[in-house]
């Protein structure tokens, strides 16, 4: 600075003014046509080996020898790009997206959307685990079956139950698994035909009940009694000798947790059911209670949400059931056995619901898991469910100070690691929805979803901060969401209007469930849209 | 500098202490306990989670992580010969670039406006699926081939409302079991051995077993053993002239030469995507597909996601939804078909960038290398003494069944090769295994199993 003359301090204010109160956002805006539309004849985005010439020999045409009409005749309409070009478009798209990494992705609310370290998705592209077949001798591969044995281990002492399978593809998948073994536990009883009822509640994921109806059940809902607890006296009156199991959340996805959860486990085993824990929502309440202390049979974790790993668009993901010693029978198949110096699989389960996916689960989330598990120990777990819930009823006390919001049941109580919010009043006050609310907030770089249906809460919003955010971006988040309020009720046509930042304008979705029009592809596209003869 | 104790963990920004009290007193609130007033004393824990210690640090974690993998035996080091349902094909270095970006590896749920780039990606899997599969419907992938089998036979069912499934040709047993569950409150299956000698369908046997409870017909192409099947296009006709609908599952890798099933009468085509750019990974890294004609009364069977092109506010944008989505459970709960959630979708988008890198040419090449491959390890293996294949009439692609006919089984021949730094094929039986090439083998390499099988099997 010697050389140069200082700036006198008015000028240098000009230079840096403070920053805004809010981020300036705009999202990339490429325009990037369908990957079609950069078809260049002849291009090649990837060479394949092909025959040596002694062994093309040796075998003639290979397409010769197949059966008449089983040759491919039409041509692949694929597109042509070289590879730069693919690795362009899909680059362009992808900034055309957000992810955890890139938001304060905390309006994903019963998601759980945290933060899964970069380190752990390097141990899944080393060949040690991307390049396994899942039938190689065990002897090959014994550190695999190690991660996967210690880490059912960690989840059964993470619920309290007695074994776990990580066979599940996901939650969902979970919950079918576990549906179908408390199927198989009755069979086995010879009470299937008599226990044909699965309770569930309004607020659990639809999956619950979807995979329940699925398997063969009737579903009974119970709805919130005016507290927004599961209703004990509709359970009272649900429960009975055909009741095969409940299904329930705890806390669901209001955050709210039911107090008297374990006199809903008691009322069902005391008419023969079976309790059923969906520990989605478990990432609050980890190493605090379990689902062994409240009396479950089974329960299932979403690895993708309370053990980071990543969500990936929607999956991979992977599930985990856990089990008691009572249901241990019913559990996939193959099962990780250790004798204290080999780890081998358990095919030979005569009593196993069978198999639920090829092989053994979703090996690289295990890998990642167990990695996301071990780096944070007992007491790092505790930290990071103490943490989400100390998020969240920061966010909640910063969100409730806005005009226009309220979070509904439970008056005065907190919340666990997320809240179920409705702008209700703002609707009334201003005509703009929810909805409308999360098509602003996108101008700002954020992510906000309305949450499932039934839409019980009128204009709902869920926040699910978890442990990943600071308090920085807490504060960024509810002051979003404030600015957004206050243009509802100042400024209704920029919300209306919105997102005005984003890379495509809001959708017209009119057509998506007209056959006549609705293009699930390109061809379907060019056949119905364009009119084209394919 | 702020004392930094254990507590603080990097992937818990509030886990610094002053920013966790100075949260608190926000609250008004003098411990995290106050949040957790509702969880009644007998249901808590009491005690510390009983789990290892924590690796404080990333580079203790990297080293446990790579002693623990490195017990690992991978196929880089050692020459396998293991499909059955895994398949060892190249994985483009582009595929891994694209699906480890963290716009998508770490995005969830996004809505079209704000994930743009997740929705076109997906619809343009599906657009290139069709191409490949020659339908005009796609669905945004399940969690594995077994899935959308299992599925796509439901949808067979509930269109027709009948109660019998048959299963023609040799399909996976594991898949077998899967169904059995999956259809088991419905649905019965009905499984048609194959014929012993050719291990292909047994028509006659097939036509005995269908009559007016036939849902469908499902069957493999190629067949768990490999082969493809003559009868493919007849077991299509046998199941329509019973009323019934034709699934075929199919090896998506297979399409650059093989006929696509709804050219052949399938009504419902599925699969898996792991031979498209997916790494093996210890059978983790599955995704299934369904495809079908564009037909309402079909599209309102499907319970996963089809996302659809629709315009936006602004001409010349393309926009993107969910078609028909009050089909699904995330609308209708237990009244939607099956259940949808998260699933397998990063697997989507990378199948699209493996059909996009590969072009009609690649997928073709693909194609033409693996059926020469088969055909050439048939032939060289079985000109061991010992070794003979069972059903070496019929073209196979990647996967093909070997007998050893000398003094070691099945099984202690792979002892044997493993000894030798080879991993032999899926033991079927006392005699067989299922051996898999793919364009990732050489020449030498096949001619190195058959020099070694010739050392081993007298």
């Amino acid at each position: 600075m010697t050389a140069r003359q200082a700036v006198p301090t008015s000028a240098a204010d000009a230079l840096i003014a403070p920053k805004p109160a809010l981020r300036r956002y705009h999202q990339a805006r490429w325009d990037e046509p369908a990957i079609f539309d950069l078809h260049t004849p002849g291009a090649r985005g990837l060479l394949v080996p092909l025959p040596e010439p002694e062994l093309a020999e040796a075998v003639g045409d290979p397409l010769a020898a197949l059966p008449a009409g089983l040759a491919r005749e039409t041509p692949l309409a694929l597109p042509e790009l070289s590879q730069l070009h693919v690795l362009r478009h899909y680059l362009r798209l992808s900034q055309e997206n957000l992810g955890v990494d890139l938001n304060i992705d905390v309006g994903q609310g019963t998601c759980t959307m945290k933060y899964s370290p970069k380190v752990n998705d390097t141990f899944v592209r080393d060949p040690a685990v991307a390049d396994l077949h899942p039938l190689q001798d065990e002897s090959t591969v014994q550190g695999v079956l190690a991660v996967i044995h210690r880490l059912e281990r960690m989840l059964a002492e993470i619920s309290g139950m007695d074994r776990v399978s990580l066979q599940p593809g996901a939650g969902s998948a979970a919950i079918y698994t576990n549906i179908a073994m408390i199927r198989a536990y009755f069979a086995a009883r010879g009470e299937l035909d008599q226990r044909d009822e699965v309770i569930t509640t309004i607020f659990s994921h639809p999956s619950n009940a979807a995979c329940a109806a699925t398997a063969g059940f009737r579903v009974v809902t119970l709805h919130p009694d005016p507290d927004g607890y599961p209703d004990l006296a509709a359970l009272r009156a649900a429960v009975g000798p055909r009741t095969a199991a409940l299904l329930i959340t705890n806390p669901e996805d209001t955050g709210i947790y039911n107090p008297r959860i374990a006199e809903f486990v008691d009322l069902v085993h005391q008419a023969g059911g079976l309790a059923c824990y969906d520990q989605a929502n478990a990432n609050g309440i980890l190493g605090i209670t379990r689902a062994r202390e409240a009396g479950f049979d089974l329960c299932h974790f979403n690895l993708h949400k309370t053990f980071s790993t990543p969500h990936a668009c929607g999956g991979p993901a992977a599930g985990a059931c856990a089990v008691t010693e009572a249901l241990a029978p019913y559990l996939p198949r193959p099962t990780v056995e250790f004798d204290g110096e080999r780890y081998r699989l358990d095919d030979d389960r005569p009593d196993s619901i069978g198999k639920i996916r090829p092989f053994y689960g979703v090996v690289p989330n295990l890998v990642r898991a167990y990695a996301w598990i071990m780096s944070l120990g007992p007491e790092g777990l505790r930290t990071a469910a103490e943490t989400a819930v100390l998020n969240n009823n920061y966010l909640m006390h910063q969100v409730s100070r806005i005009r226009g919001v309220c979070v509904p049941y439970a008056a005065g109580r907190p919340r666990l690691e997320q809240a179920r919010y409705s702008w209700a009043q703002l609707a009334a006050e201003t005509g703009v929805h929810s909805e409308e609310l999360g098509y602003r907030a996108a101008d700002f770089g954020t992510h906000y979803w309305t949450s499932h249906h039934p839409y019980v809460v009128p204009e709902p919003m869920t926040l699910e901060p978890t442990e990943s955010y600071s308090r920085a971006d807490l504060d960024e988040y509810a002051a979003i969401l404030a600015e957004v309020a206050r243009e509802a009720y100042e400024d209704p046509d920029t919300v209306h209007t919105a997102p005005h930042r984003s890379a495509v304008h809001r959708a017209r979705p009119a057509t998506l469930d007209a056959p006549a029009h609705w293009a699930v592809t390109w061809r379907a596209y060019r056949r119905k849209i364009l009119g084209e003869q394919l | 500098m702020t004392p930094t104790g254990p507590s603080v963990h990097p992937y818990v920004p509030n886990s610094v202490p002053a920013v966790r009290a100075a949260m608190l007193a926000a609250l008004g609130a003098s411990d995290i306990e106050e949040f957790y007033a509702d969880i009644p004393a007998a249901l808590r824990l009491g005690r510390p989670l009983d789990l290892p210690a924590p690796l404080r640090s990333e580079a203790e974690l990297v080293r446990h992580m790579d002693e623990l993998l490195g017990r690992n035996t991978s196929t880089r080091q050692a020459l396998s010969f293991l499909g059955a349902g895994c398949y060892p094909h190249h994985v483009p270095a582009v595929v891994n670039e694209i699906v480890g970006r963290s716009e998508f590896l770490t995005a969830y749920a996004g809505e079209p406006y704000e994930d743009h780039g997740r929705f076109q990606a997906l619809w343009e899997y599906q657009s290139l699926m069709a191409e490949l599969l020659a339908t005009d419907i796609v669905n945004v992938p399940v969690y594995d081939g077994f899935q959308a089998a299992a599925t796509a036979l439901r949808m067979a069912a509930r269109l027709t409302g009948r109660p019998e499934v048959v299963i023609a040709g040799a399909v996976d047993p594991d898949k077998l079991a899967k169904l059995a569950d999956y259809l088991r409150p419905d649905h019965r299956l009905l499984l048609v051995p194959v014929d012993p000698a050719t291990g292909l369908a047994d028509l006659p046997a097939v036509r005995a077993a269908l009559g007016p409870g036939t849902a469908a017909v499902y069957a493999d192409a190629p067949s768990y053993l490999g082969l493809v099947d003559p009868a493919l296009p007849e077991l299509g006709a046998l199941a329509h002239a019973v009323g019934a609908r034709y699934v075929v599952g199919c090896n998506p890798a297979s399409l650059g030469v093989l006929s696509p099933p709804s050219a052949y009468g399938a009504d419902l085509t599925c699969g898996d995507l792991q031979p498209l750019g997916l790494p093996m990974s210890f059978g983790g890294s599955h995704a299934g597909f369904i495809a079908s004609a564009d037909d309402p009364v079909l599209v309102a069977e499907y319970p996963s996601r089809l996302f659809g092109l629709v315009p936006t506010e602004v001409p010349g944008e393309l926009g993107f939804g969910d078609v028909a989505y009050d089909r699904t459970s995330f609308a209708l709960r237990e009244q939607g078909k099956e259940w949808v959630g998260t699933a397998a979708a990063l697997h989507g988008i990378a199948a699209g960038v493996y059909l996009a890198l590969m072009g009609p040419a690649g997928m073709r090449e693909l194609g033409t290398t693996v059926l020469a491959r088969t055909a050439y390890a048939l032939r060289r293996l079985t000109e061991v003494p010992g070794v003979e294949a069972p059903y070496a009439g019929a073209a196979h692609f990647a996967d093909f069944c070997l007998r050893f006919t000398g003094s070691l089984g099945a099984a202690e021949v792979n002892r044997e090769l493993l000894a030798r730094g080879i991993f032999g094929g899926k033991v079927l039986g006392a005699t067989d295994a299922l051996y898999c090439v793919s364009e990732t083998h050489t020449k030498a390499d096949i001619d190195r199993l058959a020099d070694t099988l010739q050392e081993i099997v007298k």
